[in-house]
């Protein structure tokens, strides 16, 4: 996907359905029956004090793909992350999510738009003071839902993440990869659409990583379209999925899965282990999924 | 139903984890209320009280002191023929050391008796028929001579004492009395409000955690707020509560065992009730405030 210049930009400010692919452009007034679940229109990011985080990145992303952002620190990776959620805006250029535009929804549909993509950080972000349970619980519990729902769900996710021996630990009693099970056990609990993971595997060793690799592609395999940001190219090499790669808040690389090819959890598992050279040891938590 | 429970129990829990500021809240909130459970009867009280002395509608006139008894009783049927007077009560010399001795007691009163003559002057206590006439009358026993210097209707008339002037100085006194304590109080209000708001900025920091994963996971911003506001309120209620729970002791300790006494009777004061109730809801419409400026400055959801 290349960049566009100003004047196509410009064009297509004045006429926003005018796409650049050809064949699209043939029915202007209409969008595509099932719009990219993320599509960024010429976005740019100026952060106060005027660093620009993202310069006119134009990208789509297909549902149930599973791609990866990559790109050294300071490359605009996580704000990419923030624009999707809407903490930050850009100043100028669109961003839709599922087809809708994020600069139109209000302040206060913001909340709802959170509700339908999951989030993953590198630290986790769990509450010290609460259970595993209590803390996938206080996701529902925070977003209104009933009592029965939060009794059914969690003991669920969490046997999805494989964690189901450790509802009562809290965070400090798991390991760094149990813990970001957790975290994704709580931003994948509403089953949303998108899962965003914001360097998931950066505190996590090798063996570690691959286990958690394998999670979000089991949840990207129930239909999730998952967006991983990192920097652990070797990883992203080894996963042959689409890699987008940002230098300075541009994007410079977007790398169609060529290799790509469907495949189970438990063979993914098996590939990464031989192609990054690390034993079975590790957290497989008994992958019976395919 | 189960989201109410959720916001108490978050505010609970976050009172219990910040204990120290969340009591500095309370215990300010309980002075305040408590000083204002006080003042607000005292200043009633001594309202009507003054209401009170002005109200006692008659006048003394004094008579020089060397005037004789004959030039003093002259004065007597003067008086009598002024409009509006009803009754005029002569006083004789002794008659005024009498009812001093009455009033006073102890070593003033044995001082009084050891006096050689009596330093008292000859008075007149005049009786009128309504509170409105009282300038009148006053007017008519001294009325203003040519050079504005006032010439009584007797060269034996020296002064006219007029109920008016102590419940004007009454007033005067109850009045700045009643402004000093308003400044308090409203002092106090503002330092309660500033602590609440303070509590609750700790409040926030301390769930800066929580806040972030909500605001992750989609909370609405009033799902969110609810928990510090409820918070914030019930600092307000705990020590408004405190405050009510002393007054009610003092009440019933104090006031009560008072009401036999005539010296009480007659006050007209606060009901207890409605006074009860307007403390604790001012002290929830302040905590309330001072949660929701903190709010507005301080959790950008």
């Amino acid at each position: 996907m290349a960049l566009l210049g100003t004047r196509a930009r410009r064009r297509r400010d004045a006429a926003s359905p005018d796409r650049r692919d050809s064949h699209r452009s043939e029915e202007p007034a209409r969008e595509p029956a099932t719009p990219p679940i993320v599509e960024l229109r010429e976005a740019t990011v100026v952060y106060p004090g005027g660093h620009v985080a993202l310069e006119r990145v134009s990208v789509e992303v297909a549902r149930g793909e599973f791609l990866f952002v990559v790109g050294p620190t300071g490359c605009g990776k996580s704000t990419l992350i923030k624009t999707l959620i809407k903490e930050v805006e850009p100043a100028s250029g669109k961003i839709f999510i599922a087809g809708r535009d994020l600069g139109r929804i209000s302040e206060k549909k913001v909340p709802l738009l959170r509700r339908r993509i999951g989030t993953v950080f590198q630290d986790f972000k769990l509450l010290p003071n609460r259970t595993v349970y209590d803390n996938v619980a206080y996701a529902l519990q925070v977003i209104g839902a009933s009592r029965s729902e939060i009794r059914s769900k969690v003991p669920e996710i969490l046997r999805l993440v494989g964690l189901q021996t450790k509802l009562h630990n809290y965070p400090d009693e798991l390991s760094g990869g149990e813990q970001q099970r957790v975290s994704i056990a709580r931003a994948f609990v509403n089953h949303p659409p998108l899962l965003l993971a914001d360097e998931p595997t950066g505190n996590l060793d090798p063996v570690t990583s691959i286990g958690i690799m394998q999670l979000l592609y089991r949840i990207n395999r129930t239909g999730t379209t998952v967006l991983v940001v990192t920097h652990d190219r070797e990883m992203v090499d080894k996963m042959r999925r689409r890699v987008l790669a940002l230098e300075e808040g541009r994007l410079v690389r977007d790398q169609a899965a060529g290799l790509y090819q469907d495949e189970s959890t438990t063979e993914f598992a098996v590939r990464m282990r031989a192609e990054l050279g690390v034993g079975d040891e590790g957290h497989t938590n008994g992958d019976t999924v395919h | 139903m189960s989201r109410s429970v959720f916001f108490v129990s978050e505010a609970f829990r976050a009172l219990r984890r910040s204990a120290a500021p969340s009591i500095a809240a309370i215990v300010t909130i309980m002075v305040t209320i408590l000083l204002l459970g006080v003042l607000i009867p005292v200043l009633n009280a001594s309202n009507s009280a003054a209401e009170g002395v002005r109200e006692q509608i008659g006048l003394r006139v004094f008579m020089q002191l060397d005037a004789t008894r004959a030039q003093a009783e002259r004065v007597g049927p003067k008086l009598e023929q002024i409009d509006y007077v009803t009754k005029v009560h002569f006083v004789s010399k002794e008659a005024a050391l009498k009812r001093l001795k009455g009033k006073v007691s102890g070593d003033l009163k044995s001082s009084i008796g050891e006096l050689n003559s009596n330093p008292l002057p000859f008075a007149y206590d005049v009786t009128i028929d309504d509170a409105d006439n009282l300038e009148a009358v006053s007017q008519a026993i001294q009325p203003p001579g040519p050079n504005g210097k006032s010439r009584p209707i007797d060269p034996m008339i020296a002064k006219v004492s007029d109920s008016r002037e102590q419940a004007n100085a009454l007033r005067t006194v109850t009045g700045n009395l009643k402004t000093f304590l308003i400044v308090l109080a409203a002092l106090l209000l503002v330092a309660s409000l500033l602590l609440i708001a303070n509590t609750i900025r700790l409040s926030i920091y301390a769930r800066r955690r929580e806040v972030e994963v909500m605001r992750l996971v989609g909370a609405t911003n009033w799902f969110i707020r609810w928990p510090f506001m409820i918070e914030g309120v019930l600092v307000g209620i705990f020590g408004a509560a405190i405050a009510v729970a002393i007054l009610w002791a003092g009440k019933v300790i104090i006031i009560d065992k008072l009401n036999g006494f005539t010296l009480i009777n007659g006050l007209s004061t606060v009901a207890f009730v409605p006074l009860i109730i307007g403390l604790v809801g001012s002290a929830i419409v302040v905590s309330a405030l001072g949660s929701g400026l903190t709010l507005r400055r301080f959790l950008r959801v």
